[in-house]
């Protein structure tokens, strides 16, 4: 470059930007550069197309995706659709799409809540509870989460008795232990029997655990019930209303409205009063233990409960610490100037600490969600019928189909994960706006 | 005339009030100041009571620690509880290490452990001499060391195929081939990810977003059953080398990650002085910034390996026995089976992956205090 710049008889007095080979020129280079990556990735794509055209003319397969019309032949353990081994492969895939939604929508709003409950823990003033905190993080982060959901599902679940002597969780088995303690300490009759009779009229517990899973009460619902669920949208949506209302108001006269209170109340009233309207068109179906059997209730296959405790337990020990890590980035200045402006602890907390505090939790809190989402095709290890394991796992022993049915595997957890970034990117430029 | 009155001495200052300090001040103020607190103490001394008298019971006190069968783990042999049954683990013991290995040749894998801790330890030590070598050394020379003594075929050592390997064995395996390889990988993906130009971003935002995007089993299963597909025909692929070809992609996407966060860190300024001075692109990247990236990516790149150490257990979804594939194999032998084996069995586990998550943990948590004395403002 300097050697031409300074070619006698070249210079005039036009300045211009300096001539240069063209090999030096950064637009030439740089678009020299990625054509000859471009042509590479290419080059590698057609050969891997090659090969596989080849590959599986060799092995006599057929490659499409009309294999996803064939009738699938196995049965499924947990379906919330109806399903039948005469039903295609399209129908196992949806089976398993909503078995795994149905783990990551409980097992994120459980993680979301045991995951807070820790967190604050640790950062709780008392020196016990922040330690156990503390030490719930480090044994349930340190292990792998396969481990966690082999021992659950082997170890605990495995463990437990047949259906006939099936533990209950509820007050009446912890009162009538307790009744037992003290009769085995040789307290007084009176004080036994007030435990018993505290057991006996409490009834017997509406959930049971053995070792073919957890049976849980079923909701009934009767004539009508339909109205409630209206009830409940309309009061919804009249609290978005209203907040927002509230909020313009605000915003031009300065009067604030408790909105959120009056939201709640809509939302939790105006369904229970259409219910009682209606004459309670809602019952429960208790279990009830009928020979070797429950009958009555609905039961949770062991591998559901053991997948949901493990990926539980484990995810809220991420969240716990994403959200003390929340509460610790707002800074203590802010808190003393809101004192500093007379404002009290509820609204300190709710106006200041809270939304900042958000900001700094919610992406990496997503960002859990997705992993939990993305964890729970470990299922595939105990049985539970996720997406993974009927059909990455199943569906391609039986049909072979390999590309096709990876393919369709990852871009569902692509579009998964692709939705819930594009969200985030969504949510972190509205806070940043709000920033300053 | 003398009437006011000045103290020419200190008064000795009063010792702090006695319920504030110390032992008494703590349990009073941290343990029961308050009735919410007092609450909580109790809830606290409930749940320790439940769960560590047990776990002592059954891990020491009422363990079994000699014997040769089930029959020397049961209630009705020994006439009192049973805690964790030991024996298991003995007998299992070298399958639980080498998986299949023969036994003759086991030698070889204690041999490539000892050279790797010898190298690790002082890599890791940051005062110890010789940085570069060693870590070339370790890098560099001992994966292909390893390699060679593991595999065997060459200078008289007979050939183990990889489908005897199992246990401890291939979980480090994967590990450590993880990290070898996608630290490079990561590097090229972090800097392409930065660069300016747009094709090159393009395919290393793709390329990264998507093994970021999709779980590890999909990947194995990828590695495992696709990946033969695309390539030739004729060529033989080690079912355990396409498990480590899908760890190293998918741990070299994270790594990626890792490293531009590290960049970022870097200040603006460095880049400016490096163009300033007339670098170009790579050596102002090879010697200005990323020696600068790497630094501070140092504890998030332990925890990615923390992750990627627990994640090798995924790998026997893909009937590759690791320690935990390793466990569950045992828990199948009718020689063993009693009523506390498995949660002897996953004590042992357990033990074991706490101990090697939790000390690179805190190394992580060592190197951040380390680094952040430094660029602290």
């Amino acid at each position: 470059m300097d050697r031409e710049l300074r070619k006698p008889g070249t210079g005039t007095d036009k300045v211009g930007p300096p001539r240069v080979a063209l090999r030096n020129n950064p637009k030439v280079r740089s678009t020299f550069y990625q054509v000859v990556v471009l042509l590479l990735v290419l080059a590698c794509a057609y050969a891997f197309t090659v090969n596989a055209s080849a590959n599986l003319r060799a092995q006599g397969f057929a490659s499409g995706f009309g294999f996803l019309g064939n009738t699938a032949g196995f049965g499924i353990n947990q379906t919330l659709i109806a399903y039948s081994e005469t039903d295609t492969y399209g129908r196992v895939f949806l089976v398993g799409l909503l078995n795994t939604l149905l783990v990551a929508v409980i097992g994120c709003a459980f993680a979301t809540i045991l995951g807070f409950i820790i967190g604050l823990a640790r950062l709780s003033p008392n020196w016990l509870i922040a330690r156990l905190g503390g030490a719930y993080v480090e044994a349930i982060r340190n292990l792998p989460l396969l481990f966690q959901i082999l021992f659950w599902y082997l170890a605990v679940l495995g463990a437990m008795p047949a259906p006939r002597n099936s533990i209950g969780l509820g007050l009446q088995p912890i009162l009538t232990a307790i009744g037992d303690a003290f009769a085995g300490l040789g307290l007084p009759a009176a004080t036994v029997e007030v435990w018993r009779s505290l057991a006996n009229w409490v009834g017997p517990p509406d959930v049971y655990i053995n070792n073919r899973g957890v049976i849980l009460p079923q909701p009934l619902l009767g004539e009508g019930f339909e109205w409630v669920a209206i009830a409940f949208g309309v009061a919804v949506l009249a609290a978005v209303v209203l907040r927002i209302v509230a909020r313009r108001r605000l915003d031009a006269t300065g009067r604030t409205f408790p909105a959120g209170w009056i939201g709640l109340a809509l939302i939790v009233g105006l369904p229970l009063a259409v219910l009682f309207a209606l004459g309670v068109p809602l019952g429960f179906e208790h279990p009830q233990l009928r020979g070797f059997n429950f009958v009555g209730g609905v039961r949770l296959i062991p591998e559901l409960v053991a997948l949901l405790v493990a990926l539980i337990t484990y995810t809220a020990a991420f969240i716990a610490e994403v959200v003390r890590g929340g509460v610790l980035a707002v800074p203590r200045g802010q808190s003393e100037a809101a004192q500093a402006l007379g404002l009290r602890r509820g609204p300190i907390l709710r106006l200041i600490i809270v939304p900042q505090a958000l900001r700094v939790i919610v992406p990496p809190l997503t960002n859990q969600y997705l992993n939990l989402t993305k964890n729970s095709s470990l299922a595939v290890a105990i049985g539970y019928p996720d997406l993974f394991a009927v059909f990455a796992g199943t569906t391609l022993n039986q049909t072979h189909q390999a590309i096709e049915i990876i393919a369709i595997t990852m871009a569902v957890y692509l579009t998964i994960s692709l939705v819930t970034s594009i969200m985030m990117n969504w949510y972190n430029a509205r806070m940043r706006l709000s920033e300053r | 005339m003398e009437t006011a009155f000045v103290r020419r001495e200190l008064i000795a200052p009063l010792p702090p009030p006695l319920a504030t300090r110390g032992l008494l001040g703590f349990v009073r103020w941290r343990l029961f100041g308050g009735v919410l607190n007092t609450v909580l103490t109790l809830v606290g001394l409930v749940l320790l009571l439940l769960l560590v008298p047990p776990a002592v019971r059954f891990l020491l006190i009422d363990a079994v620690w000699s014997g040769s069968s089930r029959a020397d783990c049961l209630t009705e042999t020994l006439g009192r509880p049973v805690g964790a049954c030991w024996p298991f683990i003995f007998a299992k013991f070298r399958q639980f290490m080498y998986g299949f290995y023969p036994e003759a040749e086991q030698w070889r894998v204690n041999l490539t452990y000892a050279l790797g801790v010898a190298l690790l330890i002082p890599l890791l030590i940051p005062r110890a001499p010789y940085k570069t070598l060693n870590a070339v050394a370790f890098f560099g020379v001992f994966p292909v060391v390893a390699f060679f003594l593991l595999v065997g075929g060459v200078f008289g050592l007979p050939h183990v195929e990889t489908r005897y390997w199992g246990g401890m064995l291939v979980s480090l395996v994967i590990t450590f081939t993880g990290i070898i390889g996608s630290l490079p990988l990561g590097v090229m993906l972090a800097l392409g990810r930065a660069s300016k130009l747009p094709i090159v971003r393009m395919l290393c935002v793709i390329f990264i977003e998507f093994w970021r995007g999709v779980p590890l089993i999909t990947v194995l299963f990828f590695a495992t059953y696709m990946l033969p597909l695309f390539l030739p025909g004729n060529w033989r692929f080690d079912p355990l080398a396409r498990v480590l070809v899908g760890v190293v992609l998918f741990a070299g996407a994270y790594m990626a990650e890792v490293i531009r966060g590290g960049m970022q860190a870097v200040p603006r300024g460095q880049y400016e002085g490096a163009m300033a001075l007339g670098l170009g692109y790579w050596r102002m990247m090879g010697f200005v910034v990323l020696p600068q990236a790497l630094k501070y990516a140092i504890p998030a790149m332990v925890n990615s390996f923390i992750a990627l150490f627990k994640d090798t257990t995924l790998v026997l979804i893909v009937s590759i026995f690791d320690l935990l594939g390793q466990l569950r194999a045992a828990f199948a032998d009718p020689n063993w089976a009693t009523p506390v084996t498995l949660f002897t069995g996953f004590a042992f586990a357990g033990i074991f992956y706490f101990l090697i998550s939790f000390a690179m943990s805190r190394y992580a948590l060592y190197t951040e205090r380390r680094l952040d004395t430094g660029a602290r403002r």
